[in-house]
């Protein structure tokens, strides 16, 4: 017998999770002294209130749902990537050497070569820790935080001694060509004439991203591949005894893992910066890893935590311009979320299921 | 490069190397009893920040110290709680205590300070001085090793010897006391531990505890011993290379002070030469700060001497089955 039924396993569940965080968030608000109700009322103005705020969120929704994507994966096949941002590091690095090989023509050949840089430079990154996990039983774990360390060392030294064009103090590459400029959704709608979310950053990739979900979801749910990741992820040996190989599953899945991580970079580098410059990932690739757990790795899931979170960085950029209150606000609240849905999931779980198993008793005695 | 540069640059490592040192002790106990510890970075700024802040209060360095030691432990007690008691994923909880240290040592330092996430700088008692150690002026005419003994021996703050004493003292309780025996075996094997009719749970949440003391030791010395105050984001990644040096050292406290020594002077090295030239080729300094995470992956991989961690790491144990 299942002990939660579906919905609240689903459903129910993550979302205590969340409101507590948002509770102790609050708390954590009063205790610096300010005011929790004002500051949500600021955040959902900055953030919502406006075409500029959602331009905003929307683009950082972007970058949420590529990381978080590459989360849910490797989640999937029950591997903590925690390298998503090293991976997505090194897509920026595939998307500037793929803009500026060439002067493009258009964007779409730009997007669609920048695209398979972002994801082959990612899947790199992931290679190695995720071989050493299949062959040699090295905890990827570890593995991907090295790997993330090794990879802004390497960027660093890119950027200051080989990339950085000559004359230029700042460690960054030279903006990419005309031609690989992405359109904003402003220069969408104003060519459908409804101009919409004037100066902000939020571009075609956020279509990308959507059909990354999507994808991930076909993918996850519809492909043999799909299977074998979950039951793999599920339990190795009942896997192993049908066949899987799990080296391959290991490797396939921490590969499109850190394809997604990388493709991160095309709404950073190319949509946003349109040069490559040192922490361009500004720390998503760890809130990747609250938006799958907030999402229960379903694809629908991380696009609607990828949302919040959204919400979140602009509103807290908002938060800090108005109010006394940092940035820094958001890393707790990330951090509450990852402890809630991640690491205290049990605390919510085993009240519920007591609950439930109590409502449950006396229609179970009345079938008997 | 002459004797007295060498001196100073093994004095620095020893400088850079006690707050890994300290911290790697911390991981050590923690995982030696099967709870895998990620959040050893955000304990130590959580401490970090604690220490220098009180200490900028108070005016007392000890005052200080009693309050990192505090801070520390509380996050340790709330992995515990989530790992031990919730059963939750230790390595998710390890993640959301890091982040938890970062955002709000910002949060409560700019709201306490308003100095941009920085304490005010610590001065006097506030901070820990220099112990000169007996003769250090008088034997420093004896050729070698009087000014080894002035240099690198002497002059440190206390916390650097406490972290060295803490060396043998690990080893003693880990391989020579009763408590040291049942932490391992809870780390190998919690369920033989559990029918010896030793309670696996308090045994973990011991660990999980030593684990937060020292690691606030490591954050305080950082704040009030190696700078004087506290900066947002100090820490920068040293519980990381704890972690490294965790692996390195095979989960062994004298393999311990090699690999976090090693891992200190690979740090005096990169801070006090840009590019090193070796002639042939010319190190960059970005390959000096990454070698601790390339050794250890290499470590990690097996290739030179395989790293073993505990077996029943990273497990719940759960009671019945």
């Amino acid at each position: 017998m299942k002990r939660l039924p579906d919905w609240a396993d689903v459903v129910l569940v993550p979302l205590i999770s969340v409101v507590l965080a948002f509770v102790i968030s609050a708390l954590v608000i009063l205790a610096i002294g300010e005011n929790p109700v004002e500051a949500l009322q600021i955040m959902l103005t900055g953030a919502l209130g406006s075409a500029y705020g959602w331009g905003y969120t929307l683009y950082y929704a972007t970058n949420f749902m590529f990381t978080g994507l590459a989360v849910a994966v490797a989640f999937h096949a029950s591997q903590f990537n925690i390298g998503g941002e090293g991976q997505a590091t090194l897509g920026g690095l595939g998307v500037a050497v793929v803009c500026l090989a060439f002067d493009w023509p258009h964007w779409t050949l730009a997007l669609a070569a920048a695209t398979v840089g972002a994801a082959v430079f990612g899947a790199a990154w992931a290679a190695v820790p995720a071989w050493l996990q299949a062959k040699r039983g090295s905890h990827i774990v570890i593995t991907t935080i090295m790997f993330n360390f090794i990879g802004a060392s390497l960027l660093n030294y890119l950027l200051v001694n080989v990339m950085r064009p000559v004359g230029s103090m700042d460690p960054a590459t030279a903006r990419f060509p005309a031609g690989a400029k992405l359109p904003t959704l402003f220069d969408m709608t104003s060519a459908l004439g409804m101009p919409l979310f004037k100066s902000t950053p939020v571009n075609v990739t956020l279509f990308i991203a959507l059909a990354a979900c999507v994808a991930v979801w076909l993918l996850i749910w519809r492909t043999r591949l799909g299977y074998m990741i979950r039951a793999f992820g599920r339990s190795e040996p009942a896997a192993v005894y049908a066949g899987i190989s799990p080296v391959k599953i290991t490797m396939y899945a921490l590969l499109i893992s850190g394809a997604l991580a990388g493709m991160m970079a095309i709404n950073a580098t190319m949509g946003e910066q349109k040069r490559l410059i040192l922490n361009a990932v500004e720390g998503a690739g760890f809130i990747g890893i609250a938006v799958a757990l907030m999402g229960r790795s379903h694809p629908f899931g991380v696009f609607l935590a990828a949302l919040l979170f959204g919400f979140l960085f602009q509103g807290g950029a908002e938060l800090a311009l108005w109010t006394t209150i940092p940035r820094e606000l958001i890393t707790v609240i990330q951090a509450l979320v990852i402890l809630f849905t991640g690491a205290l999931d049990n605390m919510v779980r085993m009240p519920l299921e007591r609950l439930f198993l109590a409502l449950r008793r006396p229609d179970g005695e009345a079938r008997r | 490069m002459d004797y007295a540069t060498i001196l100073q640059i093994l004095d620095s490592t020893v400088r850079l190397g006690t707050p890994l040192l300290l911290a790697c002790l911390a991981g050590l106990f923690s995982e030696r009893a099967g709870i895998f510890d990620i959040g050893l970075e955000g304990k130590m700024l959580m401490a970090g920040f604690a220490a220098a802040a009180i200490a900028a209060v108070s005016g007392s360095v000890w005052i200080g110290v009693a309050a990192g030691l505090c801070a520390s432990l509380a996050l340790a007690l709330l992995h515990g709680l989530a790992s031990i008691t919730f059963r939750g994923n230790q390595l998710i909880s390890g993640v959301a205590i890091n982040f938890l240290a970062s955002g709000l040592t910002v949060l409560i330092g700019q709201k306490w300070f308003a100095l941009g996430g920085r304490t005010p700088s610590l001065e006097g008692a506030a901070r820990f001085a220099p112990i000169e150690l007996p003769f250090a002026e008088v034997l420093l005419p004896v050729p070698v090793a009087g000014p080894l003994y002035r240099e690198l021996i002497s002059g440190h703050s206390v916390l650097v010897y406490v972290a060295f004493a803490a060396v043998p003292a690990a080893w003693w309780v880990l391989y020579r006391s009763r408590f040291g025996l049942r932490l391992r075996a809870v780390g190998e094997n919690p369920a033989a531990v559990d029918t010896a009719g030793i309670s696996v749970v308090r045994m973990r949440y011991a660990a999980v505890a030593i684990c937060g003391l020292l690691c606030g030791l490591a954050g305080a010395y950082l704040a009030t011993g190696l700078s004087a105050g506290f900066v947002k984001e100090m820490t920068a990644g040293r519980g990381y290379i704890a972690l490294a040096a965790l692996i390195f050292a095979k989960w062994r406290p004298w393999y311990a002070l090699g690999a976090t020594m090693l891992f200190g002077l690979l740090e005096a090295i990169a801070n006090r030469y840009q590019n090193i030239d070796l002639g042939a080729v010319v190190l960059p300094v970005q390959f000096m700060q990454a070698l601790p995470y390339i050794l250890t992956v290499v470590i990690l991989a097996g290739f030179v001497g395989r790293a073993i961690p505990p077996r029943a790491g990273g497990e719940p144990y759960v009671k019945e089955r």
